[in-house]
């Protein structure tokens, strides 16, 4: 709320310096005052409104973060017989040691489930110790 | 203290998504397997609320057995609680949705006392109250964070990092015959290197710690202490600068939880003085809850090759050998 009254102001206080520069409000022999009113005007529309733009930003990226990240997991088949490996997305009911249908080359021999586990690509930061 | 405040107050907005995210996802995966007649929503919510109250400890005389009593009671319920919110679920998805519960349970636990101390720091405008939560914000919300990514490897029935233990001992039992032990623990007996191995895990692929203290006290009991040598592998803590799925071994019951099974460990051990050695494999909190990682999948070799070291070195060729893996067998079976 804070947040969108300092953008509101800072919008009132660019436009003041437009007009204060174009239409001025002393008299002719003071129009560099003027000048200087509009300028301190400009600069401190143009800060208000970057502070309240980034603040904006980083609350709406704050909330985009917000959510549950579900992790791709893997399931690796065997099959014992020819040693065959095939992996694929994880099927619910899918657990460790569990007997698949047939091996396709083999077809007598089942397949299993060997291994289960999410592969993910996060290098830890060692920070130099 | 504003900016404290504030920091305080965007994790707990965190902490309100992730909890309501829990207590959804848990409610729907009941409806999805459980396909219960009535909307399970109350329920769950009671659920959510539950408490146990610890036993009493002015006497600490038998409080393990008392503890050990107040849990038993404890999982009955809360298994009762499932079968009644998702009558149409099997003992396997029972026990998921139960650790699903149990994760939105954590999760809704560690908001509200977030919230406490938030609450409690703006009504006494004390920095001291909002510094004690501040402090420890990162790692509140590092573990929240790891019991939401569990959630749906609960529900879903994933292996998980806590179940390494449960994947070497399934690795070394599988093919063998298997039976039961109390409770809700299974064994085969395996030769390895020219000793028998009798090797226990908690009974999967349902999410399941089993009671491995009961276990290894049955079979001690059974082989009338003539066991030379107990090997404990589980899931260990990893400090921050080391490896993930880094193997290490050292002396002593390595399992974790209320202590209730750590010490009828150590008391048979000690009845009968049969050393115990343990193997863990390291990883971090987040890790441990969430679906298993490659790097602990790949560790599983090396902790076989390790458990086979410590045989050969404190064992003799005919020997009897207990080898227990400890942690979850969510997605494990045997």
């Amino acid at each position: 709320m804070i947040v969108l009254i300092v953008l509101a102001l800072s919008v009132v206080s660019l436009l003041l310096a437009v007009s204060v520069y174009l239409n001025g409000v002393s008299t002719p022999s003071q129009a560099g005052a003027d000048d200087l009113a509009a300028g301190f005007l400009a600069i401190i529309g143009l800060v208000a409104m970057t502070m309240s733009m980034f603040t904006l930003s980083q609350s709406r990226r704050q909330a985009a973060e917000m959510k549950i990240e579900i992790p791709k997991v893997m399931t690796t088949i065997e099959c014992k017989k020819c040693g065959i490996k095939t992996v694929r997305e994880f099927q619910r009911g899918d657990y460790v040691y569990k007997e698949l249908d047939a091996c396709p080359k083999c077809p007598d021999t089942k397949q299993l489930i060997t291994a289960i586990y999410k592969d993910v690509k996060e290098k830890e930061k060692t920070y130099n110790v | 203290m504003y900016v404290m405040i504030r920091e305080v107050e965007n994790s707990l907005h965190k902490l309100k998504f992730i909890k309501e995210e829990g207590r959804k996802n848990a409610i729907d995966a009941i409806k999805e397997i459980g396909k219960p007649p009535v909307d399970p929503t109350a329920r769950v919510d009671r659920y959510l609320e539950y408490f146990t109250i610890g036993p009493q400890s002015m006497d600490p005389a038998g409080i393990v057995y008392k503890l050990d009593h107040i849990l038993d009671v404890r999982d009955t319920r809360l298994k009762d609680e499932v079968k009644l919110m998702a009558p149409a679920s099997d003992d396997v998805q029972v026990n998921n949705l139960e650790n699903t519960l149990e994760a939105a349970m954590a999760l809704n636990f560690i908001y509200k006392v977030v919230r406490h101390f938030y609450i409690q720091g703006k009504k006494t405008l004390s920095l001291y109250v909002i510094m004690q939560i501040q402090m420890i914000l990162p790692m509140v919300m590092k573990e929240a964070e790891a019991y939401a990514s569990a959630l749906k490897a609960f529900a879903f029935g994933q292996p998980i990092g806590d179940g390494a233990g449960p994947l070497v001992a399934a690795k070394l039992m599988h093919g063998y015959e298997i039976r039961k032990l109390p409770k809700d623990c299974v064994m085969a007996t395996v030769p390895i290197e020219g000793r028998t191995a009798l090797i226990i895990k908690a009974e999967g692929p349902g999410g399941n710690v089993g009671k491995p203290g009961d276990a290894v006290e049955a079979v001690i009991e059974e082989n009338e202490g003539k066991i030379a040598n107990v090997i404990m592998i589980d899931a260990g803590l990893k400090l921050e600068g080391e490896t993930l799925g880094e193997v290490a071994d050292g002396i002593g019951a390595a399992i974790g939880g209320p202590g209730v099974d750590q010490y009828k460990i150590e008391e048979k051990l000690t009845k009968y003085h049969i050393p115990i050695n343990a193997v863990i494999i390291k990883e971090d909190i987040g890790d441990a809850v969430s679906p298993l990682r490659k790097e602990i999948n790949d560790a599983v070799d090396k902790v076989i090759e390790r458990v086979k070291a410590v045989i050969l070195e404190r064992t003799k060729e005919g020997d009897k050998v207990i080898i227990v893996g400890v942690g979850n067998s969510i997605g494990v079976g045997q």
